[in-house]
């Protein structure tokens, strides 16, 4: 196992607790960062090489230097903590674990921003882990760490958390702004970005939960030193929520460069496939990621092993290769179906499609309408022509990322699992009732 | 005719739907749209109907049409009478790749029940879910703030026994967690 930053102490007594974080080092990044310029925060951050962890990987440093600084008019840092990409659990591990991490990395960053209000943008259905933060930023508050001329700092800081109610769109950044303003969570054409103009028309930064919390780190070690963990521009550590058929899903948090290989197999990760099966495919960051067949994931296709890092498991482009996400991690084994998952996929994004772009809106229902003809034994190769050109015609023609998050899996799966797509074509209705996907064994009726 | 209830939050929440209102810029109110929501959802039988929407707008200054559609565009809004304990499976990617779907059909023979229904007696309404961040523990249902995780069959029966022998109603914003509220110091 390498260095954890994040989750190293998570045995120790009282971690969720303000006492049991400070005996263990917290908050000390706090006091030192409040010593230092807001410059000079942004300067160690933009040293880390620190990226986006919730799925696009934007160097955090940089996203920061974009915001506007015009007189008299508020500053906001709101955290996306509206973890709902599917495959990915690490933030609400982390925020019901160990809050307070979470905490000091928002009054570090509001402070380095020239914020005095944040915003925790928590998922409606984690309504226990919204509590968890309640409690813990009380705490914080009863310290000194919020409110009022913060340690005698004459810095001032409001933290809240502020609930969603189901809607995978709020997790866009423009989409979460409107929720945050107590609309629909419909994004917005950009520009303006939100640096410039976000949640009521104001310079507005939207930071994943796991970002915030290794500003901490970052904080404490120096940017320098983060920066000599990882690999190339991957630096740092970073959660990988690793679930599907292995022997040991859960909350990894890896050295970026780790072999996808070894975090596959060793038992110090996911531990190998369940049941002894062979692998078939990895979803590598989050359902939005292109799929990649076992032989692709481990080796790029020069024959190289794949690290887990972003240009790693970028390599090839979409041909070959696919991204590091969210790090969601989903593995499958040799039974599963990758049509009918991209199915359950597909049916996902149709249903959390927000309506405004008619290429995603009815794109979406349309694919899922024709992988049901799949699943049912009535699709014919012309569907796997058609499905190729709807998931086309939805890449880039959208306001957010929803549209390509839909198109991706549609594409790659056609790209590397075609022959299983004229398997359901080829088998048509007798295939319909063959329990081709994985039964887990302890599914046992009662 | 039934004598009509008026529509009216109790001295607790709505004593915190003005907290959450605290939380936003002056003039911004309107932001405090999905918290109010969940709480007129937990105080006020479960679900919104138009005359609970038409107070929440009342609370917040705002037209009944602002928060209808906002009410009609998050999931975990009932915009219909649910039973008092709401079962939402995760029926999306890692969960379906684990079971969920033989979970849903184990449910709904259980209850007798199809998924979106009520049981007769009213305890029980079954939703399937998108992704609820707990692909690592798949299967799972979450009722009310609780997730309930590693399902098999067995350990989904007995979970459900329990609720339906406690009786009680359970949302999303529990009852206590109104009163208990941490009272932030601005």
């Amino acid at each position: 196992m390498g260095r954890q930053l994040l989750i190293n102490d998570l045995d120790k007594e009282g971690i969720a607790t303000l006492a049991g974080y400070k005996a263990n080092g917290g908050y000390a990044a706090l006091e030192k960062a409040l010593k230092m310029k807001p410059e000079e925060v942004v300067s160690e951050v933009q040293k880390s090489g620190l990226r986006g962890r919730g799925g696009a990987g934007f160097p955090t440093g940089l996203k920061w230097s974009f915001i506007a600084k015009p007189p008299g008019v508020p500053r906001y840092l709101v955290c996306n903590a509206d973890e709902s990409e599917p495959g990915t659990f690490k933030d609400r591990y982390l925020m019901q674990r160990k809050p307070h991490i979470l905490i000091e990395g928002m009054i570090i960053s509001s402070f380095a921003l020239g914020a005095n209000t944040s915003y925790i943008y928590i998922r409606g259905e984690m309504m226990y882990q919204f509590h968890i933060l309640e409690k813990a930023i009380q705490e914080a508050y009863d310290a000194g760490y919020l409110g009022k001329n913060i340690l005698g700092t004459g810095y001032d800081l409001n933290l809240y958390v502020h609930c969603g109610a189901g809607a995978y769109i709020c997790g866009e950044e423009t989409g979460l702004i409107e929720s945050l303003e107590g609309k629909r969570g419909n994004p917005r054409i950009k520009p303006p970005f939100p640096a410039v103009k976000g949640v009521w028309q104001c310079p507005t930064v939207v930071n994943n939960v796991e970002t915030l919390a290794a500003v901490v780190p970052i904080i404490d070690m120096t940017g320098d030193e983060y920066a000599k963990i990882g690999v190339g521009k991957s630096t740092g550590t970073k959660l990988i929520s690793a679930s599907g058929h292995i022997n040991k899903p859960g909350v990894y948090e890896i050295e970026l460069g780790v072999p996808v290989e070894e975090f596959i197999y060793s038992d110090a990760y996911c531990g190998g496939i369940k049941n002894g099966k062979k692998m078939k495919a990895v979803v590598a960051g989050g359902s939005s990621v292109p799929i990649l067949p076992t032989e692709l994931i481990l080796k790029t296709a020069k024959g190289e092993p794949r690290l887990m890092s972003y240009e790693s498991l970028n390599h090839g482009g979409f041909i070959t290769g696919t991204m590091l996400g969210s790090g969601g991690f989903i593995v499958m084994d040799e039974d599963t179906s990758v049509v009918k998952n991209l199915w359950n996929f597909t049916r996902f994004y149709h249903h959390e499609s927000c309506g405004q772009c008619s290429p995603c809106r009815e794109g979406t229902g349309w694919m899922e309408k024709i992988l049901h003809k799949f699943l049912d034994g009535h699709a014919t190769v012309k569907d796997i022509d058609l499905l190729w050109d709807i998931q086309s015609k939805i890449d880039s023609r959208t306001i957010c990322p929803l549209g390509e998050a839909a198109a991706w899996p549609v594409a790659s799966t056609i790209r590397h699992f075609r022959s299983e797509f004229e398997e359901y074509i080829n088998k048509g209705e007798s295939f319909k009732d063959v329990k081709h996907y994985f039964r887990v064994n302890n599914l046992q009726p009662a | 005719m039934a004598e009509i209830k008026p529509i009216k939050f109790s001295d607790e929440a709505l004593a915190l739907s003005h907290k959450i209102m605290k939380r936003y810029p002056e003039g911004k109110q309107k932001s405090a749209i999905l918290p109010v929501l969940h709480l007129a959802q937990a105080e006020l039988g479960g679900w919104l109907s138009a005359p609970v929407m038409d107070y929440v707008a009342s609370l917040l200054s705002i037209q009944p049409v602002e928060v209808y559609e906002v009410a009609s565009f998050y999931s975990m809004y009932n915009l219909k009478p649910v039973g008092k304990c709401v079962i939402e499976v995760c029926r999306t990617g890692p969960c379906w790749l684990m079971g969920a779907e033989d979970l849903v059909k184990f449910i709904e023979k259980k209850l007798n029940i199809k998924e979106g229904q009520t049981t007769a007696d009213g305890m029980f309404t079954l939703k399937t879910v998108e992704c609820l961040a707990s692909c690592g523990t798949a299967p799972m249902m979450q009722i009310g703030e609780t997730y309930h995780e590693n399902l098999t069959f067995e350990k989904c029966s007995d979970i459900l026994d329990s609720y339906k022998a406690k009786g009680e109603n359970v949302s999303h914003w529990r009852k206590e967690r109104i009163t208990n509220h941490s009272d932030i110091k601005q």
